[in-house]
């Protein structure tokens, strides 16, 4: 069984962000960057089907991007840290993730002529949360599509999935080849050991060069979100003010 | 001949106020675009309630009804969405950014070679060359203005950006026929499992009352259901709670939770980590009960009560009874 694992590179939810002075972009200098926390789920899953049938399955990792000027800011370090969970081999698509259409072209075209049977990406990114990519290559290979996955269980040729809808979940069955992104609990995340962290430093990371796509989408600019202002500070004892207030909002 | 579309999703028979937010969205835009507004509705059997995408702007309902919709297929609805735009030759289409409604989307954009704003929360303004919306970026730490020059255009509303208003008109409403195709329902739904299904639904909740490590552990937990209970609000929890199991994982709200943005949150002995605040920071109104008066999450809040929860909280649930006694009609 051959494993697509898709990451996406992002900004470390606890760095401090600021913007470029036009606002056009994220102003990269002191920022962290770290695999998705939802890509964390796909690699710890696919490290745990591997670890069941070592020759049978082969996981390779892949991320569109550039490295950055840093050493907090590289896309092969987070792909070797991937690798570092015990999977096959990686590749890194030499471009600027520029849009969701165009991160989608790069993935569907590298997959192509690969014969996945299992696509796995993260439910959204945690700096757009734009929910995109994913759907974009199931729609680009024409694949089936889960979003939300929680489980997933291949088994000749076929998958049983639960997917988390609002206020449940379904359960689903959906042969191979398909296009999952995961929710919590697809897999428990995991930390690589040392061992894994040596023999992902002598594992292939293929660097590709992109083809040719036309973003579809800009970013015109960044604003600091609208301002708290101090909060109101309510006593303890007089409760009553805070359902006043929140009354006189219409809230209660 | 074109239109703002809006897919008026059903949730068992009945449409969602995420529904009513895009209509109203839609319905700006299309009065901004001079273009009339669409509804289209997607199932396996007509619903009774298509009079209310009338009542909120909708000029025109479009059907599409086949046994096959009785099931969620992101690519048959995408596929049935995207025959529509084509044959209407529609260049403007709001999802509602729901479970569904994200993982449509995507796949539409492809299928009608459109672009694609996702989770914006106000309508797309038109500029001399394309459109631009707002986003929430990097956990609620930013608002990006997006913007594309390409049409179709297709955007997902974040739930929660536009507060529901009715603008009724006389629509009318028709058949749009599609043939459904096995290939795009590989993927089979054996069977649907509800969670307690009395409780509002965390997305949908307008308040919401959530609850920490700071609670001690689950038997108190009877504090932030009496509070919920009189303000007819969902509950909700930090990571560490669902994860020691005091909590059901499902009312875990975070940056690995669920993403919420009600009117009011209510955080009880929450701390205000950072990775909280990136699935809670855009609620309209924040309240935080809390005994350190250090703790972070008072820089979120809107009003701050330092002392302990389980003092303030009943004290809480007894007043907010009280007005609504003296208040009730
Ligand atoms: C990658 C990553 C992702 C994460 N994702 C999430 C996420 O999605 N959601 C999430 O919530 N966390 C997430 N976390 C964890 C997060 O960093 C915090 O550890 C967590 O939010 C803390 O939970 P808490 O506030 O309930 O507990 P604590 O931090 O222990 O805070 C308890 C609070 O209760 C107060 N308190 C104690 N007693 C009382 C009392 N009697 N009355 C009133 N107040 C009292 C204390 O002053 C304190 O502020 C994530 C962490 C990582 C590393
Ligand atoms: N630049 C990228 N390279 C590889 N995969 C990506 C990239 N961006 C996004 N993805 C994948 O798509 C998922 C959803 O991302 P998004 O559509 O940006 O919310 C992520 O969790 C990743 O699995």
């Amino acid at each position: 069984m051959k494993i697509l694992c898709c990451i996406s590179h992002v900004p470390d939810t606890t760095t401090r962000i600021q913007f470029t002075a036009d606002g056009k972009a994220l102003d990269r200098t002191g920022v962290t960057f770290i695999i998705n926390p939802y890509d964390d789920f796909i690699l710890a899953r696919a490290a745990e089907l591997k670890e069941k049938n070592p020759s049978g399955v082969h996981v390779t990792v892949l991320c569109v991007g550039k490295n950055g000027t840093s050493s907090t800011d590289s896309v092969d370090a987070n792909l070797r840290k991937a690798l570092a969970l015990g999977l096959d081999e990686a590749v890194r698509i030499d471009a600027e993730a520029s849009d969701a259409f165009f991160v989608a072209s790069q993935i569907a075209a590298y997959a192509k002529g690969e014969g996945f049977d299992l696509l796995m990406f993260g439910k959204e990114s945690i700096d757009y949360n734009g929910s995109q990519v994913a759907g974009m290559v199931a729609a680009m290979l024409d694949l089936p599509f889960i979003s939300y996955a929680t489980s997933i269980e291949p088994q000749n040729g076929v998958a049983k999935l639960t997917r988390e809808i609002t206020g449940g979940k379904e359960h689903i069955e959906c042969p191979l080849p398909l296009v999952l992104s995961a929710q919590k609990g697809l897999a428990e995340w995991r930390i690589p050991n040392v061992r894994g962290i040596m023999q992902a430093k002598s594992k292939p990371l293929h660097v590709l060069a992109p083809v040719e796509a036309k973003p579809r989408v800009q970013t015109v600019r960044h604003e600091p979100p609208p301002p708290k202002g101090s909060f109101k500070k309510i006593d303890p004892d007089k409760v009553e003010e805070l359902v006043k207030e929140l009354a006189n909002k219409g809230l209660v | 001949m074109s239109a703002v579309i809006v897919w008026a999703e059903l949730t068992e028979g009945r449409f969602k106020k995420p529904v009513f937010e895009a209509l109203t969205a839609a319905r700006k835009w299309a009065d901004a675009l001079g273009l009339p507004m669409w509804a289209v509705v997607i199932g396996d059997k007509l619903p009774e309630a298509i009079p209310t995408l009338g009542e909120y702007g909708a000029e025109r309902v479009l059907r599409i009804v086949s046994k096959e919709f009785g099931q969620f297929s992101s690519a048959g609805y995408a596929r049935a969405l995207a025959a529509l735009m084509k044959e209407k030759n529609i260049s403007y289409a709001i999802l509602p950014q729901t479970y569904d409604g994200r993982a449509i989307a995507p796949m539409l954009s492809i299928w009608t070679d459109a672009a694609l704003l996702s989770g914006v929360i106000s309508t797309p303004e038109k500029t001399d060359s394309g459109f631009t919306a707002r986003r929430i970026a990097y956990s609620n730490k930013g608002i990006e203005w997006v913007f594309s020059a390409h049409l179709p255009l297709i955007v997902t509303l974040k739930p929660n950006s536009f507060v529901p208003e009715k603008s009724p008109r006389d629509f009318t409403e028709e058949d749009f026929s599609f043939t459904p195709e096995a290939k795009d329902w590989q993927a089979k739904v054996t069977h649907v499992e509800k969670i307690a299904s009395d409780k509002i639904p965390l997305t949908e909740a307008e308040i919401v009352v959530s609850a920490g490590r700071g609670l001690k552990g689950p038997e108190n937990w009877g504090l932030v259901e009496d509070l919920a209970k009189v303000l007819g609000a969902a509950t909700a929890c930090s990571k560490p709670v669902a994860d020691v199991g005091w909590r059901p994982h499902h009312e875990h709200v975070g940056q690995t939770g669920i993403q919420i943005s009600p009117n009011l949150y209510i955080a009880i002995g929450i701390s205000g980590a950072i990775q909280h605040l990136a699935g809670v920071a855009s609620s309209k109104n924040i309240v935080v009960i809390n005994n350190d008066p250090e703790a972070p999450f008072f820089k979120a809040a809107d009003y701050g009560i330092v002392g302990d929860a389980f003092e303030v909280v009943p004290r809480l649930t007894e007043a907010i009874r009280r007005y609504k006694e003296q208040h009730a009609h």
